[in-house]
């Protein structure tokens, strides 16, 4: 009984401890790794990807997949644009408006990714593909290929604005983080998603409405990418077709080096943070210690590896696909 | 000519084998019974080589032998026939009997087809069965499968030299009646080509085939008993160290039911497929059995009641009101509880806790707006954890790691503390011990007590008799009969077969 509470814990705190002995790895090799100004830096990255990350959490744990988030934040982010524009361009003169209409948009993208997987019975992983391709096309069609610009300060204090030396959308992530949170452990909804997760045919013979738990899942998820496209904006202070690109290789590892199980109802919202910063770190750690650009993304692949190794309980399953 | 001497198996904190003696000689069949937990499971994964014993010795025809592992025995002769089946259903017949031993089939890394289905029909041929080896195995029926799974096993027979001892675990469980039967007269048959150890939960079964019945007690041999030696009883005394007598359905707590108050009203429901003109009654405080044989309709009408099929023609009411919607938010809304046969899929989460598999069909009691007060279903779980004296650390302990009789009475409560009055049982107790089952069947009286109405598909005929106020008796998805079940005036097990088959 001990034994096994033991490896219990090392499990939940397996992916913490990768943290940390990164952390304490790249400070090693060059001290400057731990410094404020550079964990600032390492916070501005993560924070859109967190977004993306914690939104295909909510998918995974139903043990679905989504990978329309580089086409939803993508068209979000240009939306954004257009609608912050159109509506006076600057927070004054009434811009914040863009902040819900665009929430709702992220929402009606996940509404359809749901409605297409559910009701035509498209597997997730295919229909989520598809809406990807279909926003990143939208929002290509909505710019005609170009780079919208959008210059007020109110709205970029989000970058510029700091707090104890962190910027304002590092806070408004954390909120959101602290928001996911509840949904996840104080809603039904958040429930109905392990439930779903952890045995989909219980779930139905309890009487739970799967389907609607699905749908409601990719409209949630969809609310999330459209923040990361707004926080996008933020911090390039533009959009194009292309500003969600990256998003899902970042997004989907991150969830899985955080201990978040791929076969769903394992994990959770906390998991995602400490693996959002566990691929940021590592990102960040190799241009601090000087690695060349050309090594750099084959390095990140590798160290992505193992950290799933060091992280994810494997143990149980003995066939991966 | 197989023999284990003194054999010991230890795990953290269990002592699972205590010096057990055991021996099997050629052509003999030999049982093993012994309560969940009395170290049947252990025994056989020393035999196939899938444990390592830590003390004592094996041998074959007198010479010590050690496996590393299930294949190591496989080659000296020792086949297992799982309790699950063990077959890749999209495969053929054919694949799956030659899975990992293809080679011999093979010219210049092509499988020779033609070759491989003659073989594999010599095979299917030694369990008399007559099919196609190019056939998918989904295709095949569950006690047609549990013959490929034999023929498998039997290849052994052309690749090793010496004699053959085949483990055959919980060979019955999904079996009909005639198919086990016709199952013992190949078994019996093949007792020339190998000998068998057999291993099932089903007494009757055990004590009709086998030569000698080893009893397995907290990881020892008991006894060791010959063919005709004791009765089921003496048996069972031995297995538990205490006898199992009327008392065991809790028969002296069954009372009357509450004729004037009607539950659910079945009128000439049919369904697709074979199931027709079924009509029930349930009554509060009322335990009704469905009685059959497999595939003769039993789960089919639970599942209709819960919403989980929907009839061609005829009416069900629940309280009064004609059911139209066939699904089971319907049926839990209306005060239906269903503890399906398959615990793991469908009746627990495993990685969820206590509280949080309980309230998982009731959820909207506990939460305003869609948020959820913890709080309250962590109280309900304490609460009915102290109730049904459930063996959890806490109401945060993974369901998953409970033994089945405690996930059973968590699903149980699921359904109680969500006020459901109607419970469709599934073979609530497969797979439990006696003391498991014994909670089980006191909860089911605490429920008539409470006037909860009850439709039972019981493990077996006994426990159907045992429990029940009224048994209906099933054939091909018609009704055969009704019995009455009175405390001491039941029907006997004769009784029902007569219907049955």
């Amino acid at each position: 009984m001990k034994r096994l509470m033991t490896r219990e814990n090392a499990i939940r705190w397996a992916p913490l401890l990768v943290l940390i002995g990164l952390m304490i790895l790249f400070t090693a090799i060059n001290p400057a790794f731990l410094s404020q100004r550079n964990f600032a830096r390492i916070a501005i990255a993560a924070a859109p990807a967190l977004m993306v990350a914690i939104g295909v959490t909510f998918i995974i744990v139903m043990g679905s997949i989504d990978l329309s988030m580089e086409g939803t934040v993508g068209l979000t982010a240009v939306l954004f644009c257009f609608v912050f524009l159109a509506t006076g361009g600057t927070l004054a003169a009434g811009a914040w408006v863009a902040v819900p209409v665009i929430l709702l948009a992220g929402a009606l993208i996940g509404l359809v990714n749901g409605l297409v997987h559910v009701k035509l019975r498209i597997p997730s992983f295919m229909a989520s593909l598809a809406i990807g391709f279909v926003g990143t096309g939208a929002a290509v069609l909505i710019t005609g290929g170009d780079i919208v610009k959008i210059d007020d300060d109110t709205f970029r204090a989000l970058l510029t604005w700091r707090i104890a030396g962190f910027p304002l959308m590092v806070y408004v992530v954390i909120v959101m983080a602290l928001i996911a949170w509840f949904i996840q452990s104080h809603t039904t909804l958040g429930r109905n998603f392990y439930a779903v997760g952890g045995g989909e045919e219980l779930a139905h013979a309890s009487g739970l409405n799967v389907r609607r738990v699905r749908i409601l899942g990719f409209v949630l998820a969809g609310v999330f990418y459209a923040v990361a496209g707004i926080l996008q904006v933020a911090k390039l202070g533009q959009a194009e077709s292309v500003s969600g690109a990256n998003f899902m290789f970042i997004s989907i590892t991150s969830v899985v080096v955080g201990g978040v199980a791929l076969w769903g109802g394992i994990g959770g919202i906390w998991n995602t943070v400490v693996g959002v910063l566990i691929v940021n770190v590592i990102n960040n750690g190799m241009v601090v210690i000087g690695l060349p650009d050309y090594l750099q993304d084959g390095m990140l692949g590798l160290l992505v590896i193992v950290a799933v190794v060091l992280s994810t309980d494997r143990r149980s399953i003995s066939f991966v696909k | 000519m197989y023999q284990l001497k003194a054999v010991d198996k230890k795990f953290p904190g269990v002592h699972a084998l205590k010096a057990v003696d055991f021996e099997i000689k050629r052509g003999e069949i030999v049982g093993l019974v012994g309560e969940n937990g009395a170290g049947k499971s252990t025994l056989m994964k020393v035999i196939y080589g899938a444990y390592q014993p830590d003390g004592g010795t094996v041998s074959i025809d007198g010479k010590a032998v050690r496996f590393q592992n299930p294949r190591q025995a496989m080659e000296k002769g020792i086949g297992m026939v799982f309790q699950e089946q063990s077959l890749i259903p999209n495969l053929t017949v054919m694949e799956n009997i030659f899975l990992g031993y293809e080679r011999q089939f093979v010219r210049l890394g092509v499988i020779n087809w033609k070759a491989m289905s003659e073989a594999a029909e010599k095979q299917l041929a030694k369990v008399k069965l007559d099919i196609d080896p190019a056939t998918i195995t989904s295709a095949l029926s569950f006690a047609q499968r549990q013959l490929v799974e034999l023929a498998k096993v039997l290849t052994l027979e052309e690749r090793v030299d010496g004699d053959l001892v085949i483990l055959l675990d919980e060979p019955t469980s999904v079996l009909a009646e005639d198919e086990v039967k016709m199952l013992f007269t190949i078994v019996r048959d093949l007792t020339k080509r190998a000998s068998f150890i057999f291993v099932s939960h089903r007494m009757d079964e055990v004590m009709e085939l086998s030569d000698r019945i080893y009893v397995m007690k907290d990881g020892a041999v008991v006894d060791v008993v010959a063919r005709g030696a004791a009765t089921v009883e003496q048996i069972q005394h031995k297995m538990v160290g205490r006898s199992v007598d009327r008392e065991y359905y809790r028969e002296q707590r069954q009372k009357p039911y509450d004729a004037s108050k009607v539950l659910l009203e079945m009128d000439r429901v049919s369904l697709p497929g074979r199931i027709k003109d079924i009509s029930l009654t349930l009554h509060a405080g009322e335990v009704l059995c469905l009685v059959g044989t497999e595939g003769a309709g039993r789960e089919a009408i639970l599942r209709t009641i819960y919403g989980m099929r929907t009839p061609v023609s005829g009416t069900l009411k629940i309280k009064g009101n004609e059911i139209r919607a066939f699904n089971p938010q319907a049926a839990v809304a209306a005060g239906v509880g269903y503890v399906p046969r398959e615990r793991k899929i469908e009746g627990i989460v495993a990685g969820m806790n206590v509280y949080e598999n309980m309230t998982l069909s009731q959820m909207g009691r506990y939460s305003r707006a869609g948020v959820l007060n913890v709080a309250a279903e962590k109280a309900l779980a304490r609460d009915w954890i102290g109730k049904l004296s459930i063996k959890a650390h806490s109401e945060f302990a993974d369901c998953g790691n409970l033994s089945g009789g405690n996930q059973q009475k968590v699903v149980l409560s699921k359904w109680r503390s969500g006020g459901s009055d109607i419970m469709l049982l599934d073979h609530p107790t497969r797979g439990l011990d006696i003391g498991a089952k014994e909670d089980v069947y006191e909860m089911i009286r605490d429920m008539s007590d409470d006037g909860v109405g009850v439709i039972l598909v019981a493990d077996t005929l006994e426990e159907a008799i045992g429990l029940s106020h009224n048994i209906i008796v099933l054939k091909d998805g018609a009704i055969q009969q009704r019995f009455d079940c009175k405390p001491g005036a039941k029907p006997t097990l004769y009784d029902l077969l007569h219907y049955m088959i």
